[in-house]
């Protein structure tokens, strides 16, 4: 069973590059304008963009008459493709646990954010705890192993977390990591207790790259000294002193968003993203004169205090007090309609198109420091594409094919027209199970979902 | 700038009662019939007194030129808790899920809050009336905070305008629905989890700890209670209409009878076709109507459906497909579905933070199959229908409330700006917390 499922994926996974052209289309480079022309993709690449193309020899051709090209949507802040849990709360400093050690390729999450034209993702770990766990970019590569779906060469993260979801933790009231009385509280509480663990973190950090840098500055004046002993925790947070790891932080009120910053600051380290931020825009000026990226919701609000002030407006206001803004989506559903969410930004406080559309593509590239491969439709990127069948910030538009380095992940008329035969496989599979084992009960323990 | 802001506000409320409002040279799209470029529509005493070519002003009129814009109908909410809940992780905010298995006798109208931050929000997007719910989402008493048993009948719904004094003014219909928890096999459905009527068939899977012959015993337990309840009140019903002398007034039991002679409907969240089929079933064997709400799944359902003329009101269009294999679209597609099997249907949120986006909901329906007439009706008459008030609101007729929107496009696109709203002929400030604090802090220093 087990083998067929992996023939099945092998199957999936496109073979080899092709040359393609997308004829005909309205295409929104995010870049360099909005134009009506043809892409051309080769190796992988985008190697043409113009009104008027010469069409490589052998070139599939796909006619996008009426239709939108964008460049693929890059979700700053999501936690599909993770097996299990992705929470290790039970410490409040977690920074030695990696993101990567857990992918799951055959989450079918994945592919219903392809569907939804997403084509690169920032995994990130949960919030329990202030400093969390490593972060990954991944392609929607469906169909490949864990391995082959990481971002090459994308600088990898980590997450923090203020506010109520690392002090909620902690709260013997209840909450996450506290079930009853005899589970004992975890430091910290409050947002004041938030502030003093990532301090205490840092001092030790600081403490620790000394060690590591008196070692080297001794092994290169030729000394042969013992090297200091090696602590997975403090590693990631000396990267992160060191600028090669980025910090991206969940945070929601004005007050703590503006703490880390300065925390940041007194350690000389840079808040690579501000994620979820949701009163960003109380303190843009501050997050701008850090060079602190934001990355935000479109519109949600209210589910808990520290989420009442949210508004709408919050990605327009940042971005016009300097911030650099992307909107992302937490959240499996949301994600496969991030266009539409670009387009509320529209709606409320008046981005243009342009900017509007780059919320969801070129930002989130450049918060990632990726946007020297994707984020733009521009020749020498990748060519992760998205073929819309509307304007794409409409709530009417829907994907049509989705490119990633060239090869089709999805295509939407595949995808419906193989539904027929999908159903008669699975009725046969059904079938089988229900001859193998007859008036089987329920396994113990079993929750409600399967598959 | 702020002194002309209160003097404003108050130059609209002196206004309210009962002004004569001219909107001219606009396209007004009633729903209930075709559209009709480039006319006049009068409010007069809060309801529509007259749409025409050209109307002219009565005496003492303001008249609002619309040119290039367009006339809706208020756009309604079928399922939220608006007004009953601020901030849902605050207990204290929180008035949805009573304490108690049968409850019918509560009343969400009377714990409805004028002044929540919500209504303002929601007005936004033309949304002039909703049905605010008493039950909770996780069904058991004591709300999403637990500490109460399940709920069988958690009260009545009730169906308000998003714009008023006090609750009272806001009723338009005081006692909408009665909620009622109908069992279902195998779970109670929602995002994964819900085990597909085609696999419980075949495993006997149900995900119910303790396995099938547990799950349909708790099932058969609740039904039982369920068919007890309705016995005992309908024997009150007899005992009151026979005036025996010891007859005694009972909250509840009272509660039950516009029930009981149909003139309220049950309203029944059922995920799946096999629970839709029960409970339509029920509803009918009961002989009370019902309307089914958050249906993940129509299926097999739709002969019930149909033959029975029950209404569905559906959950967030923008919800992930019931389990692995679905197809991704499956609930983008589902409204298009219920439209083919000529079921007659509305949307809701269930949440107050997304009342707003209904009319997105409504529109990813159409990118799926859904005609776009039958997803504007679905948010404006049809609602209006099903919950008994198309006497009222849910399209631009004469004598209805005056509850109307002028806008720059379609309603149903993200895009498109309200300019105007009205509840009851009363135009109502577009201004809520959120611009404020976007006004406040745009103008930071």
């Amino acid at each position: 069973m087990k083998k067929l499922i992996l023939t099945a994926l092998v199957a999936l996974a496109p073979l080899a590059a092709e040359t393609i052209v997308i004829q005909n289309a309205t295409i929104m480079t995010v870049a360099k304008g909005t134009l009506k022309g043809s892409v051309v993709v080769k190796d992988g690449k985008i190697v043409e963009v113009g009104e008027k193309v010469m069409v490589p020899q052998g070139a599939t051709v796909i006619d996008a008459t009426n239709q939108y090209v964008i460049p693929g949507i890059i979700d700053c802040h999501s936690h599909i493709a993770g097996d299990g849990g992705i929470n290790e709360g039970s410490v409040s400093v977690s920074s030695m646990v990696d993101i990567k050690d857990i992918i799951n390729p055959e989450d079918i999450a994945i592919y219903r954010a392809l569907a939804g034209g997403v084509t690169t993702a920032n995994i990130l770990h949960g919030s329990a705890n202030a400093i969390g766990g490593q972060t990954v970019v991944l392609k929607m590569r469906w169909g490949k192993d864990a391995q082959s779906m990481i971002f090459e060469g994308a600088t990898p993260g980590i997450k923090f977390a203020l506010g109520e979801n690392p002090k909620r933790a902690g709260n013997p009231q209840g909450g996450r990591g506290a079930t009853g009385t005899t589970v004992p509280a975890r430091y910290p509480a409050t947002r004041m207790g938030v502030e003093d663990t990532i301090r205490e973190a840092f001092n030790e950090a600081k403490i620790y790259k000394a060690g590591w840098d008196d070692y080297k500055a001794k092994v290169a004046a030729g000394q042969h000294p013992i090297p200091p002993r090696k602590d997975l925790k403090l590693e990631a947070l000396k990267e992160v002193l060191e600028g090669t790891r980025y910090v991206h932080a969940h945070c929601y009120r004005a007050d703590e968003i503006l703490m880390l910053l300065r925390v940041a600051d007194d350690y000389g380290f840079k808040i690579r993203t501000l994620q979820h931020v949701l009163e960003g825009y109380k303190v843009a000026k501050e997050i701008a004169a850090h060079g602190a990226g934001a990355s935000t919701f479109s519109d949600w609000w209210s589910y808990k205090v520290e989420a009442f002030d949210a508004i709408p407006y919050n990605a327009a206001i940042m971005t016009k007090k300097g911030v650099l803004v992307s909107l992302n989506s937490d959240d499996a559903e949301l994600m496969r309609h991030l266009n539409s969410e670009a387009g509320k930004v529209m709606k409320y406080g008046g981005m243009s198109e342009t900017e509007a559309l780059a919320m969801v593509t070129l930002n989130p590239a450049k918060q990632l420091g990726i946007e020297n491969r994707v984020g733009s439709i521009e020749v020498g990127k990748d060519a992760d594409l998205v073929i819309y069948d509307k304007f794409p910030l409409s709530d009417y538009a829907k994907v049509q094919k989705v490119l990633i380095d060239g090869h089709k992940y999805f295509d939407r008329d595949e995808e419906v027209s193989s539904r027929p035969a999908k159903a008669a496989e699975k009725q046969k599979l059904l079938e089988k199970e229900k001859q193998a084992a007859p008036g089987r009960g329920a396994p113990a323990g079993r929750g409600g979902r399967i598959g | 700038m702020k002194l002309f802001g209160i003097l404003l506000a108050c130059a609209l409320t002196a206004m309210a009662a009962g002004e004569t409002i001219l909107i001219r040279d606009a396209d007004v799209y009633p729903v209930s019939a075709k559209e009709m470029k480039g006319v006049c529509l009068l409010i007069q005493d809060g309801r529509i007194a007259e749409i025409a070519a050209k109307i002219l002003p009565p005496k003492g009129a303001r008249v609002v030129d619309a040119k290039g814009l367009r006339v809706y109908p208020g756009i309604i909410d079928s399922g939220t808790e608006l007004g009953l809940s601020e901030i849902s992780s605050v207990r204290e905010s929180v008035d949805t899920g009573e304490i108690g298995e049968f409850m019918p006798q509560l009343r969400a109208l009377v714990a409805v809050n004028p002044d929540s931050e919500h209504f303002g929000v929601v007005r936004v997007n033309g949304i002039t009336s909703a049905v605010t719910f008493p039950s909770s989402s996780s069904g058991g008493g004591g709300g999403r905070f637990g500490g109460g048993e399940r709920q069988l009948i958690s009260g009545q719904a009730a169906l308000i305008h998003t714009d008023g004094w006090t609750w009272e003014d806001m009723a338009v219909k005081r006692s909408a629905a009665m909620s009622v928890a109908f069992p279902s096999l195998g779970g109670r459905g929602g995002r994964g989890g819900a085990v597909p009527d085609s696999v419980v068939e075949i495993l006997g899977v149900t995900g119910v700890t303790g396995g099938t012959a547990n799950a349909r015993r708790q099932y058969d337990d609740a039904i039982a209670k369920l068919n007890d309840y309705f016995d005992n009140a309908r024997r009150y019903q007899k005992a009151k209409a026979a005036h025996l002398a010891d007859f005694r007034t009972d909250l509840k039991f009272e509660a039950m009878l516009p029930v009981l002679e149909g003139k309220v409907p049950v309203a029944v969240s059922a995920a799946r076709a096999s629970t839709i089929h029960d409970a339509v079933q029920w509803a009918k064997k009961q002989n009370i109507k019902i309307v089914i709400m958050q249906p993940r799944e129509i299926g097999k359902a739709a002969a019930d459906l149909k033959a029975e003329n029950v209404p569905l009101i559906f959950g967030r269009t923008l919800a992930l497909p019931e389990t692995e294999d679905s197809p991704y679209d499956e609930a983008f597609t589902l409204p298009a579905e219920a439209y083919k099997a000529g079921v007659k249907f509305a949307f809701g949120t269930f949440s107050n933070e997304f009342v707003r986006n209904v009319p997105y909901q409504a529109a990813t329906a159409v990118a799926f199959g859904l005609p776009y007439e039958e997803a504007l009706k679905a948010v404006t008459l049809n609602p209006a229908q099903i919950w008994g008030v198309a006497d009222q609101v849910g399209s631009l007729e004469k004598g209805k409330f005056a509850d109307l929107m002028i806008t720059d496009g379609d309603p149903l696109e993200i895009q498109t700006q309200i300019k105007h709203l009205y509840i009851k002929g009363k135009e109502v400030s577009l201004d809520n917390r959120q611009t404020r604090l976007y006004q406040r802090y745009l103008n930071r220093n």
